[in-house]
């Protein structure tokens, strides 16, 4: 076999190859064990074996929910799986001063464990965010997030300043 | 390389860089979520958009290269993944500089995130073996087959925000950003594009430099040796 046979040979062999890894991870269903947080309806499903383990649990903060105690420095917010009326949640009570972003209705990603009582530990508070990004509306001051942290029981989205 | 070429890349590209990144900061409003810190968005993007350009072209130059061996084929494998690698770093630098205020953590071992330093290590270990192998044939061939496997690592990165749930959000486009942020984000990325090609066309002519002094007949050196071949003694003895 000559050296460009040879190479050709290899190329589609590493061709095939790299295109079959691919097919696995894109249709594998692998994503099921790559399951990067549970939403509350899933975890509140797992019954006994939520509790305990370090788990992660995802969903957007349940409007009118927040509640910071000053005194305590805790955070307690429930975790719904959307933001409609009645979507399952669960209480999180977290110790951390949570990223400024985070207020009424927007994706967070908490870190910690579950236990009986119904009450998720949170020792890590993620916020995520949209793929949208906006200029401020008319009076809005984007950078008021920051004050707000100090007053978390009312932060809102924002529209107050009409 | 032409000067003029080569020189007027280099120039375009400050330019519109400096242009691009002006538009951000002064000129683009802040977003109203996330008020200045956003900014950054005009730096970490044009370089994760030019990352997975460096190498695609790393794998494009890898097939073409077993399907046609030469050179210059394996030069540009070469320096399409460095300049790849240094934009990915970058890029994953700029994107954990923005989770922290965002997200509120630098890194999370969510699925785009994971999958992105997976595609990192990939390719330092591409150019690890490139340095490992002494025959020149051998390094092409071998590192040809590590680019194109290493490959799949781009689609998985760009689709992991679709396919699994993560921290990171998913791709943005032009309807679901205003349009005062499309503009600065559009000229920085085509600034990053020119200082890219500049970059790959400076690292290229070293690596085809390379090349052919290690594949030139030991009688014609030392004397017509490039600079850039000297630290390679057992070809210049």
């Amino acid at each position: 076999m000559t050296p460009v046979a040879r190479n050709r040979i290899i190329a589609l062999g590493a061709l095939l190859v790299a295109g079959a890894g691919l097919a696995f991870v894109a249709f594998g269903d692998i994503g099921e064990n790559l399951v990067y947080y549970w939403s509350p309806s899933e975890m509140l499903r797992q019954g006994d074996k939520a509790y305990t383990a370090t788990i992660r649990l995802g969903g957007v903060v349940q409007p009118g929910s927040i509640q910071w105690n000053a005194e305590h420095t805790t955070l307690h917010f429930r975790v719904a799986d959307g933001v409609q009326e009645g979507a399952a949640s669960v209480l999180v009570r977290s110790t951390e001063t949570p990223p400024q972003m985070f207020r009424d209705k927007i994706g967070v990603v908490v870190e910690g464990t579950y236990d009986k009582s119904g009450v998720f530990s949170s020792n890590r508070l993620m916020v995520n965010h949209s793929n949208e990004y906006r200029a401020p509306k008319e009076g809005e001051d984007p950078n008021k997030w920051r004050e707000t942290l100090s007053d978390a029981t009312t932060a809102s989205t924002g529209t107050g300043a009409k | 390389m032409n000067k003029f070429i080569k020189w007027g890349l280099l120039v375009l590209a400050l330019g519109l860089l400096g242009a691009g990144w002006w538009l951000g900061l002064a000129w683009a409003p802040p977003d109203r979520e996330m008020g200045d810190v956003q900014r950054i968005m005009y730096v970490h993007v044009p370089l994760q958009w030019m990352a997975m350009l460096a190498m695609f072209i790393n794998f494009v130059a890898a097939v073409a290269y077993l399907f046609k061996a030469s050179w210059k084929l394996d030069s540009a494998a070469e320096a399409s993944a460095e300049i790849g690698l240094v934009l990915g770093t970058a890029g994953m630098i700029t994107g954990a500089i923005w989770g922290r205020p965002t997200w509120g953590v630098y890194w999370s071992w969510d699925p785009r995130l994971t999958s992105e330093a997976i595609m990192l290590v990939t390719y330092t270990g591409y150019l690890v073996l490139r340095r490992f192998v002494e025959d020149p044939e051998k390094r092409a061939t071998w590192s040809a087959v590590v680019a194109i496997i290493g490959a799949i690592n781009l689609p998985i990165v760009w689709f992991s925000v679709r396919w699994w749930r993560s921290l990171h959000q998913v791709q943005s486009s032009p309807r679901t950003v205003d349009p005062e942020m499309v503009l600065p984000l559009r000229v920085s990325a085509f600034g990053m594009l020119f200082i890219t090609l500049f970059f790959m066309a400076v690292r290229y002519r070293q690596a085809l430099a390379e090349r052919q002094a290690e594949v030139a007949l030991p009688d014609a050196l030392p004397g017509d040796v490039p600079m850039s071949a000297s630290h390679n003694p057992s070809k210049v003895a």
